[in-house]
């Protein structure tokens, strides 16, 4: 469960940062992060099933579910918080079979998600949800990469610095709200 | 006879939609500031916090407190003896959401088919609730709803038989199932008796009672309070990471309903509880 310390960061992540990790973990993430969120990922999944190429790489990458408010003028970005992880489900393992290292989200994910991130080494962060103001300010840069007709749900590179996330499923079959919930649950 | 102007009700809207996307009621601030003297886990009262600084720079700066700006429920009391001049209700709360979403730098959330899912673009349209009520005032009120928590939301048919015990029942069993995805701490809009729709109206209307206001009916308040010490018996906690609070209130509003039915309807609302109000 978590400690106190706090874990510092940077992607992209190496096989051996995300084995470190373990449900509960707090960490500091910085560095270069794509956001995508339902539509995106049916776009990328239709590519993928369809043989095509995809218009981002994802090897060693981190994914944000994230659908940010429109910024105020001479704003990066607005309130950018996270997205339920849980509706991206049937999608992630096939970009984790790409090399995907990291989602971010908030919400439980199902068990053939948990095994697939086991088998590519891959971990799903939590970020506070409906904290999107807040979360707006460790987002230093934002450009949209790819399906800016999207508008909110467009693929964007976000450049974070010291980002504030928890790690709620890790690879060694750990998940923090289930041991969260047993450590509360009274009756 | 009263008469407001449609462009009134527009440009109320509009401030509405703004406000309750950059300010966060005091019931809800009063609620983070009670769970955070009571919850032991660190990781929950962490998250408590994150919440009271993530609404202070919502509100200083005006930016949304969540991304998620919501889908805008609005309830509209018409006043009997009120005319709306200029246009047609439903246009004028549709064009302030309109201008209210664009000015307001806030989210276009809605699609405008279930299928083809093509975004309006403006948030419109809007889900409209009117009913007419005595006198000559028109009262506004909107929410800001937030997927995440909507998505949870549920519909059993109790018999009657099941009783008070399967309503309470089912309840627990809704934010249970919430769980960490509908970003709790968490508030239940409950309502109970009527019919289908009728239950799932009063469970979305009860949503606008100022946090823990206890239903006036004290057998009803008292199932209102049961239910809220036993969610937060759950062990869910801020944001799922486990802990005491996992429900800020428990608001139920009941109606009277048919000898063989017992409706129990459950709006799931997240801790961005965003809604205001104005009278006309």
């Amino acid at each position: 469960m978590a400690g106190e310390e706090v874990r510092r960061l940077t992607t992209p992540l190496s096989d051996a940062d995300i084995e470190s990790l373990h449900a509960g973990d707090r960490v500091r993430l910085s560095g270069v992060v794509l956001t995508g969120r339902d539509a995106a990922h049916k776009r990328l999944i239709d590519l993928l099933d369809a043989g095509q190429p995809l218009p981002v790489d994802v090897r060693g990458q981190v994914i944000y579910y994230v659908g940010p408010s429109p910024p105020r003028p001479g704003m990066v970005i607005g309130s950018a918080g996270p997205t339920t992880g849980g509706r991206m489900d049937s999608y992630a393992p096939k970009l984790m079979a790409l090399g995907l290292k990291g989602m971010i989200g908030k919400g439980a994910r199902s068990l053939p998600v948990r095994e697939a991130m086991r088998q590519t080494k891959c971990v799903y962060f939590g970020a506070v949800g409906g904290a999107g103001a807040l979360l707006s300010k460790y987002i230093k840069s934002a450009e949209i990469i790819a399906y800016e007709d999207l508008g909110t749900e467009a693929i964007r590179r976000l450049v974070v610095e010291d980002f504030p996330v928890i790690v709620v499923d890790d690879v060694h079959g750990n998940d923090l709200y289930e041991e969260g919930r047993k450590q509360y649950a009274q009756e | 006879m009263r008469t407001v102007k449609a462009q009134t009700i527009t440009d109320t809207i509009v401030q509405l939609c703004m406000e309750a996307n950059y300010n966060l009621g005091d019931d809800m601030l009063a609620a983070f500031d009670k769970a955070l003297t009571k919850e032991r886990s660190a990781a929950g009262r962490g998250v408590l916090e994150m919440f009271k600084e993530n609404a202070q720079i919502a509100r200083t700066q005006r930016l949304p407190y969540c991304q998620d700006t919501g889908f805008v429920i609005c309830f509209v009391d018409i006043g009997q003896d009120v005319h709306i001049d200029g246009g047609f209700l439903e246009d004028a709360i549709n064009e302030g959401v309109r201008r209210g979403y664009k000015e307001g730098y806030l989210r276009a959330s809605i699609v405008g088919d279930p299928f083809n899912r093509k975004n309006t673009g403006d948030n419109t349209p809007a889900v409209v609730h009117a009913q007419i009520v005595p006198g000559d005032k028109l009262t506004l009120m909107i929410m800001a709803k937030g997927g995440g928590c909507e998505n949870r939301s549920k519909y059993k048919m109790c018999t009657p038989a099941e009783g008070v015990e399967g309503a309470k029942n089912f309840v627990i069993e809704c934010l249970k199932t919430a769980g960490p995805d509908a970003c709790p701490p968490l508030i239940a809009g409950v309502g109970i008796g009527g019919t289908f729709e009728k239950a799932a109206l009063l469970s979305k209307r009860a949503l606008f009672r100022t946090i823990g206001e206890p239903n006036p009916n004290p057998e009803v308040n008292a199932l209102e309070q049961e239910l809220l010490s036993k969610a937060n018996k759950l062990g869910i906690g801020p944001q799922g990471y486990g802990g005491d609070t996992t429900a800020f209130a428990i608001h139920i509003n009941t109606y009277p309903c048919h000898i063989t039915s017992l409706p129990v309807a459950v709006t799931i609302e997240c801790h961005a509880h965003r809604h205001k109000e104005a009278v006309l």
